[in-house]
């Protein structure tokens, strides 16, 4: 844990941008090797994202949930624990927010508000339940959360299919509108590509992000547990306490991003056969964003375009869309082991130096 | 169907599913005794299930028949020790963080094993199905005994390999100087470092050999369950492995034991559903039980101090 924090904490602008550099170097190396052309597929790529309006507000949309899952991963790791339960405290978001959007009718004042706290409060006791067993029983929060994924996963699909289907269907119902927290004239302005407030709200949560870490005796306490659980035990803080409250908010974070999904995008929650997968990128969104909000907000930029753009390069270039996957997982390859990023680029950097040298 | 044949199939299906999960803990343990964490299981036995595939596919177009499942496992157990080898050199050279370079390890093979077989077979997301597979062998002789012969001893031939590999690794482990050394590296690396025991060659050792177990893991699915490799061919199972192996306490055959009881509740799933009163109970409850009952068990039995000591410290000999 120790490393993670370093690599976490590094303010460092330079291995990230080497390292997406080089992510996008395997790609094209990848893409070589199948017999595809990279430069016609990147192109393809950037594209599809800026061609039109709509796929500009579809990126965006794409993009907000990275947002969302990067921020609570990052938070966890804040008090230095690993929440990889990211994605099932999402799906639990959704339930939360399909739940409430489904079977109650309310004025749209009350009725949103309230789906939306119900799906952040199920995502962080979801996080929550990781959290107290670590404290209590010392379970590596990394197994149980796996296992709270699927669970997470199956107990959704079981809440769906059971008590909000829509008949003969694999999805629940349509929320109704009074939940939905669609943006009407952003989503006319764009050509109907799915905008709604959770983009907004997204940001904001990036915001309070900071603000709760660094602004406040919580936040002290919080980043203190994840520097020297020790220390801050010797402090007089209560260091398992402090877990389980950084595995709820977090959890809040990632409920959030899947309540946005519902009400935000398709109004409905379907019969999953797997678990979506925004949990999963948020961790790469957290490692390339350096474990600071304004670090996540352009790492779930660039890989929510990177993966939304990928749609374009099968189309344009023929490339399966996986290997957008395998730059992605390149670049946290490259974020994650500095040391070898740096004796790739010693030659540069030394040959730099001597000249430099030779000038004075 | 009488109680007696519902219980010996019940016996044998939890062989199959718990095969894997025996190799790939097996590999877990390799790697973590000797001090890496390896999250990364889970995409080794995506890699694995994929190279058996394509290696299976080849040979049998190759015209090699009946051989071609083995050339296809043991593709995988290199393909596996390739795809560990990028862990190996960036957690243990580079001392990069272990759990992070595991999920690097878990993407990564997944979106490659993906784009490969998009690549291989125009665009389709799956595998050509396979015409040879492994068939269950019978032991001649022990398996016309009653009950016993259709549960035990008619089993594919990946679970003797398994089981007999867990009782080797455990003398491995136990016995031999090897073991010494890689528990020790695991425990107290700069202690071994000073006896003069490469805490890097062992670490390599472990890792790598994670990596073709793992491997073996992922090829089993393929050549004993599904025939052929796809996006959701493995789902979890790694996972499930590396609770086995916490669950047995990080030893061979305790994680055997922990690896049979996750294959139970997987047969389970296929099986309560032939009665009446489990069809009243929804299927998800079924797909729930193996994760409920790890975290029950993880929560409730096991003690917190087994694992190896020096567990996700990369070692840094300046430190010492």
């Amino acid at each position: 844990m120790e490393m993670l924090r370093k690599i976490f904490s590094k303010s460092s602008i330079l291995i990230p941008l080497v390292a997406i550099i080089l992510g996008l170097i395997v790609g094209a190396i990848a893409m070589l090797a199948g017999g595809y052309n990279p430069i016609l597929a990147y192109s393809s790529l950037l594209d599809k994202l800026f061609s039109t309006p709509y796929n500009l507000g579809e990126a965006i949309r794409a993009i907000t949930p990275l947002i969302f899952t990067g921020l609570a991963v990052s938070f966890a790791f804040r008090t230095g624990l690993f929440n990889i339960g990211v994605e099932g405290q999402f799906v639990m978001g959704m339930t939360g927010a399909t739940i409430i959007g489904v079977l109650l009718d309310l004025p749209w004042y009350i009725h949103a508000p309230l789906a939306i706290i119900t799906g952040a409060v199920f995502g962080g006791l979801w996080a929550g339940i990781a959290g107290y067993l670590k404290a209590k029983r010392g379970v590596n929060e990394v197994i149980s959360s796996i296992m709270l994924n699927w669970i997470a996963l199956f107990l959704s699909n079981f809440i769906v299919a059971k008590f909000l289907v829509e008949k003969g269907q694999q999805k629940s119902m349509t929320v109704h509108e009074s939940a939905m927290v669609k943006i009407d004239w952003l989503i006319k302005l764009t050509d109907n590509a799915r905008m709604h407030w959770g983009t907004i709200i997204a940001i904001v949560c990036v915001i309070v992000f900071y603000i709760v870490l660094w602004r406040t005796k919580q936040g002290y306490e919080l980043r203190a547990v994840g520097h020297n659980p020790d220390a801050a035990l010797y402090a007089g803080m209560n260091v398992n306490v402090t877990m389980v409250k950084s595995m709820f908010i977090s959890g809040v974070f990632a409920g959030l991003g899947g309540v946005f999904e519902i009400l935000g995008v398709f109004g409905n929650q379907t019969v999953m056969a797997a678990s979506p997968g925004y949990g999963f990128d948020g961790i790469a969104v957290a490692l390339l964003g350096g474990n600071t909000p304004i670090g996540v907000l352009l790492g779930a930029v660039l890989f929510g375009g990177l993966s939304y753009g990928s749609a374009g390069m099968s189309f344009g270039a023929g490339v399966p869309p996986e290997v957008v996957r395998i730059v992605i997982g390149a670049v946290i390859f490259f974020v994650a082991s500095h040391g070898l990023v740096k004796w790739f680029l010693k030659p540069f950097l030394n040959k730099r130096a001597s000249k430099r040298k030779e000038a004075a | 169907m009488d109680v007696l044949e519902i219980i010996g199939q019940l016996i044998n299906t939890t062989l199959v599913f718990s095969t894997a999960l025996i190799f790939t803990a097996l590999g877990g343990m390799y790697s973590e005794r000797s001090g890496v964490v390896n999250i990364g299981l889970e995409g080794l036995m995506v890699s694995g299930a994929f190279a058996a595939a394509v290696a299976t596919e080849y040979a049998i177009q190759a015209g090699l028949g009946g051989v071609s499942p083995w050339i296809g496992f043991i593709a995988a157990a290199i393909y596996g020790v390739l795809f560990s080898l990028l862990h190996a050199i960036s957690t243990i050279t580079f001392r990069a963080d272990q759990t992070v370079v595991g999920v690097v390890i878990n993407i990564l093979s997944l979106g490659l094993s993906l784009y490969l077989t998009k690549s291989l077979y125009a665009g389709s997301g799956q595998t050509p199905l396979l015409e040879n597979v492994f068939h269950k062998w019978q032991i001649p002789f022990l398996s016309d005994i009653p009950l016993l012969g259709r549960a035990i001893f008619t089993a594919y031939p990946t679970t003797y390999i398994a089981l007999a590999l867990a009782v080797i690794s455990y003398f491995i482990l136990f016995r031999t100087p090897f073991g010494l050394r890689l528990r020790a590296v695991g425990e107290h690396p700069s202690s071994a470092d000073t006896v003069g025991i490469s805490v890097t060659k062992y670490r390599y050792i472990g890792v790598l050999l994670s990596g073709a177990l793992a491997g073996l893991g992922g090829a089993t699915i393929t050549l004993t369950t599904t025939s052929s490799f796809a996006h959701n061919t493995i789902s979890g199972q790694g996972f499930i492995a590396l609770a086995a192996l916490i669950f047995g306490k990080w030893n061979p055959l305790g994680l055997v034991g922990a690896a049979m009881f996750f294959g139970l509740a997987q047969a389970l799933r296929s099986f309560m559903q032939r009665f009446e009163f489990a069809q009243q109970i929804p299927a998800e409850f079924f797909y729930m039980l193996p994760y409920v009952l790890t975290l029950i068990v993880l929560a409730g039995a096991v003690g917190r101090s087994n694992a190896p000591s020096a567990l996700g410290q990369p070692y840094d000999p300046a430190k010492r």
